[in-house]
């Protein structure tokens, strides 16, 4: 029996990939990394700034993602997400950038806890795949 | 009757309205093939969107504990209606067909004594109803300045509505926009975003049961503000295929229009031509006669 799973990522503006043959996905999601297998459980969760970690037989791919929301089913994981890019494609002034606006963020002191976290989580992701 | 020289410039001013009235003809024919790529592919976000909601609402537990964005606040003394609109005329009935979907409601919720409040979301529609409504609109957003619809300037429309929630500024939500279902018809829809009507649509959640995490209550709290900007981004796409829609058949007609009216003019100038140089050789004819 295959190993494979489904996954589909859907941003507002379109479909942004849609992959067949995915063996594992690991994705940030709120309360820690979940890593996604054949057959796993239904599960509704959402994702806090991180990367997408896709492994599959066509190759492995990561993405960076701000937000989201990951449904996984029937072995096909969608996940919603307005914001997300591929790293590899990412350039340099572009993550610098989004640093850039992620610390601006982080720095704001009028802002609630929560959204503290996730703008603290933002700044290290980036930082880390500077 | 008018004068040849003046039939002479008629004709070619409305040839030369003509010739505007299709070139926006063309620039809308191509908008409009973008606009409705650009709303077939939003479609599945906002679809994938409700069904997560879906299936997270029918998982909920405790009914009256729920998120207020879902279950509403209890009351229906205040209405918020977001009027969404075009920036730009010179597109039929686009916006008119808005305005009078959305006055009747108005109309309906002032006459049952609620109070009314409105947010105008393009600069045709504020244009239009502060006339009648002016003191009722609250805000008025314009995207004037972007080329396209985009979620940035959706998720800024959801926020303002997100906060005059939370500030219990009203009850209920109901967004106007118009949906395109082709070139010729685009239909006028009221669509009540807050609470979230889940009986509205087909009861065909599953009764699979999921796995949650967080618990259902976090997720539906951190879910629904996005599907506030997800169904305003979803109006705004399916009103810029319908905009782009309305004024391709507006122009096309206008050309045609600008058509006949030349066509009726070149025979009023060819007439008279003709009389005037009948005239003439009578004058002259006549003249030799008496000689």
């Amino acid at each position: 029996m295959s190993e494979e799973f489904k996954i589909e990522i859907v941003n507002p503006e379109k479909s942004f990939l849609v992959k067949e043959d995915v063996l594992e996905t690991v994705v940030p999601a709120f309360e820690g990394e979940m890593g996604i297998l054949k057959d796993h459980i239904s599960i509704i969760s959402f994702l806090k700034p991180g990367i997408i970690k896709i492994f599959s037989k066509s190759g492995n791919e990561n993405y960076y993602v701000e937000d989201g929301i990951v449904e996984f089913k029937n072995n096909s994981l969608s996940i919603l997400t307005s914001n997300i890019f591929n790293v590899a494609s990412l350039d340099k002034s572009k993550k610098e950038n989004l640093l850039k606006k992620a610390e601006e963020e982080a720095g704001k002191t009028d802002i609630s806890d929560q959204s503290k976290y996730l703008a603290d989580q933002k700044v290290q992701v980036l930082r880390l795949i500077n | 009757m008018a004068s040849l020289d003046d039939l002479k410039k008629r004709i070619a001013s409305v040839k030369s309205t003509q010739k505007i009235t299709k070139a926006m003809k063309m620039v809308a024919a191509a908008k409009l093939r973008r606009a409705q790529e650009s709303a077939e592919n939003g479609r599945p976000y906002s679809e994938k969107m409700n069904n997560v909601i879906l299936n997270l609402s029918s998982g909920i537990s405790d009914k009256d504990n729920a998120p207020k964005l879902l279950s509403g606040t209890g009351n229906d003394k205040v209405h918020l209606c977001v009027v969404m609109t075009s920036d730009r005329g010179l597109c039929g009935g686009f916006n008119s067909n808005i305005i009078k979907k959305a006055k009747s409601y108005f109309s309906k919720i002032v006459s049952e004594g609620k109070e009314l409040k409105i947010i105008t979301v393009g600069s045709k529609g504020n244009d239009q109803l502060k006339r009648m409504y002016g003191d009722k609109i609250i805000e008025n957003v314009s995207f004037k300045n972007s080329k396209n619809a985009n979620y940035f300037d959706a998720d800024k429309v959801g926020k303002i509505i997100i906060d005059k929630f939370e500030n219990s500024q009203f009850d209920i939500c109901t967004i106007f926009y118009n949906q395109f279902k082709n070139v010729i018809t685009q239909i006028p829809q009221a669509q009540q975003i807050i609470p979230l009507n889940t009986k509205d649509s087909k009861d065909k959640t599953s009764e699979e049961s999921y796995e949650f995490e967080p618990d259902e209550d976090e997720i539906l709290s951190n879910l629904l503000p996005k599907n506030i900007s997800t169904q305003i981004f979803k109006a705004m796409l399916e009103n810029s295929a319908s905009e782009q829609g309305s004024r391709m058949s507006a122009m096309d007609n206008a050309t045609r229009n600008a058509g006949e009216m030349v066509d009726k003019l070149t025979i009023q100038y060819n007439r008279s031509r003709q009389a005037a140089i009948t005239k003439e050789l009578i004058e002259i004819i006549s003249g030799a006669e008496s000689l």
